[in-house]
């Protein structure tokens, strides 16, 4: 990373002092302020937290050094590490979502009428605020209203229909659900972005070959798109984890669909163990940085690209296949 | 020739025109299906805005209201959550915040694509940690941080919080600056421009399309932000913004939907107006703010 910037162009020796006299106090003006926020916001919270989380303490008044306490609750309460588990909900509905996601993402690819207004239809429910979102679904799953009468109309009885958010065995699809709704459209534009820099006349060429729109999906849209597929599959592991707006504001985390940070910022905000929350981040940051360095590594053995375009596992092949030539 | 012929020969010419029309017909369905799908939760609420109480409590969720032109439940969650001041406060955070967003991570991205200096990597690197770590987690210290500067109950406090923590737009200006050939700064230093001129004269101007990106991801996000401004906001008779007032509703108001639903509208009509004017920008900034991964 060390090589960033070109060398400045050969001027007169003169000048050159001042010039480098003047890159070092740009340097420092323009980064004094942004470096100031991130460790005023970042790091020394960081730091904090791991200080914290072996203490017995709330925001004012006394603390008191308890060592690992805070994390054998973490693990042994039952309020806390079975909530990770809803988060398999949210995984669930990621994984869907994604299938959905490139299933619209390939038809709306291609000249399609209309494809303007559906891409807006399915993009727009990200714009929205989670609150707002929150609102739009409690009214949507509320016993006799949206999704009821929408149900009724095609036949179901009401008295036969389940409560969507209070009802254990389903709330938390339904809760996904929501969650599918609001990023399926950001994900299908972002496969859409992928899918046009494949090369069209691949497709041309497929198409003279007869290729059907089943094969062409596999053998050309897929390759073309994998990094984009596998980043945002890993991706939306720690997104999972991390689950937070649709239980807080559509059942506030009541029925079983308390997820680990709405259980969370109820410990840390209403009852205010700031040390055993404390705990709780670091432990999920990280679960979270395992998956990041996971997702590095796949991505940099499989994916990364250099500049003439192959990935390092093609680069490795093509080593070999030289190494193999010059024995000969 | 008989049009069966007709419809022979083009077969011959075209295997599989008729399995092309279905697979067409079969793609609109699915895709109207999904937009039926994306469009209900938002279109009952807009049927729910409109409609008296008597009319609220007596017909179904999907029945259309009498008039559209009855506006007094917009008229009634305008005032009862405060609606007016919040949209003052939004949009004062909106355009401080976007302002400075951009000149820090633009300035910052800066120096970091076009000096070699020591540091530089660490300094990307630290920037790319940051984003690990959720910002929910961290709110616990955050908070004791905030309290001890006394910015509890401070839009400038909110505000510096907001703009200090973006990685997205560094990464979207760095992005750009790969792609603005140094030579540019060079010819600029060598006619005797300083530093400060080759940025704000020349790059800053060249940096038009990175901006709009960051100015409706950073905007979007912004606006529609709540957690931090529900924690570090607390006083909502005078800070409220469009997201904490929306979730007062959630209190006395509970369950008189046709009240929320207006309010729910009215927060979502101008993302909706930025969202028809933009929609390209808005597509292309996804894409690019997604590159960062």
């Amino acid at each position: 990373m060390k090589q960033t910037g070109k060398k400045q162009a050969p001027v007169h020796t003169t000048s050159l002092r001042s010039i480098r006299g003047q890159q070092r106090l740009v340097t420092v003006l323009f980064m004094i302020v942004p470096l100031f926020l991130l460790i005023l916001f970042t790091y020394l919270p960081f730091a904090k937290m791991i200080q914290f989380s072996f203490f017995n303490m709330k925001y004012t008044g006394t603390r008191r050094f308890i060592g690992w306490q805070n994390y054998i609750s973490v693990f042994t309460r039952s309020d806390i590490f079975p909530a990770l588990k809803l988060s398999l909900f949210y995984m669930a509905g990621a994984v869907i979502q994604m299938a959905l996601a490139l299933f619209f993402a390939t038809m709306l690819t291609g000249k399609l009428k209309g494809g303007a207004f559906f891409k807006g239809a399915l993009f727009f429910p990200y714009l929205i605020c989670g609150i707002a979102v929150g609102y739009i679904f409690k009214f949507f799953f509320t016993h006799g209203f949206v999704l009821d009468t929408l149900l009724t109309s095609v036949g179901f009885k009401l008295q036969n229909l389940p409560y969507w958010l209070k009802d254990t065995r389903i709330n938390n699809i339904m809760l996904a659900g929501t969650s599918v709704w609001r990023y399926l459209g950001q994900n299908m534009i972002m496969f859409i972005g992928a899918m046009m820099s494949v090369d069209e006349d691949v497709y041309e060429a497929a198409m003279i070959d007869g290729a059907n729109a089943w094969q062409k999906f596999w053998s050309i849209t897929m390759p073309g798109i994998k990094t984009m597929v596998v980043l945002n599959l890993i991706l939306s592991i720690s997104g999972s984890l991390s689950a937070f707006e649709p239980p807080y504001v559509i059942t506030n985390g009541t029925f079983g669909t308390g997820t680990y940070f709405v259980v969370m910022d109820r410990i840390a905000h209403v009852n205010l163990k700031v040390g055993l929350a404390s705990a709780m981040a670091v432990v999920l940051m990280i679960l979270i940085i395992l998956v990041t360095v996971l997702q590095k590594v796949v991505s940099h053995l499989m994916l990364d690209e250099d500049e003439t375009g192959h990935t390092y596992r093609e680069r490795r092949a093509e080593k070999k296949r030289q190494a193999a030539q010059a024995a000969k | 020739m008989s049009p069966a012929e007709k419809k022979a020969e083009q077969k011959a010419e075209h295997p599989g025109r008729g399995r092309k029309i279905v697979i067409r017909i079969l793609e609109y369905a699915a895709l109207i299906f999904a937009a039926f799908w994306a469009l209900i939760p938002v279109v009952s609420c807009v049927i729910t805005a409109f409609k008296t109480p008597d009319e609220y409590a007596n017909t179904n969720v999907m029945t259309l209201p009498k008039s559209w032109l009855y506006f007094t439940n917009f008229q009634g969650a305008w005032e009862k959550a405060n609606m007016g001041l919040s949209f003052v406060n939004s949009f004062l955070i909106l355009a401080v915040v976007l302002v400075c967003c951009i000149l820090i991570s633009s300035m910052l991205a800066f120096v970091l694509n076009r000096f070699k200096f020591r540091g530089n990597g660490l300094i990307r690197n630290l920037f790319l940690f940051a984003s690990l770590v959720p910002g929910i987690a961290m709110q616990v210290t955050v908070y004791q941080i905030m309290y001890k500067l006394g910015l509890i109950n401070s839009l400038p406090g909110y505000m510096l919080l907001l703009m200090g923590t973006d990685v997205i737009s560094i990464y979207i200006f760095l992005q750009f600056f790969e792609n603005l050939s140094v030579s540019l700064d060079e010819s600029a230093i060598l006619d005797g421009c300083t530093y400060f001129g080759v940025f704000f004269k020349i790059l800053l101007p060249l940096l038009k399309p990175a901006i709009v990106t960051v100015l409706i991801l950073k905007g979007v996000s912004t606006y529609n932000e709540y957690y931090m401004a529900n924690l570090y906001l607390q006083d909502k008779t005078v800070y409220p913004v469009v997201s904490t007032c929306l979730y007062t509703f959630s209190g006395p108001m509970g369950t008189q939907y046709n009240f929320i639903c207006a309010g729910v509208l009215i927060t979502v009509i101008p993302i909706l107006i930025i969202f028809l004017i933009f929609q390209k920008q808005v597509y292309r900034g996804l894409a690019a703010g997604a590159v960062k991964g």
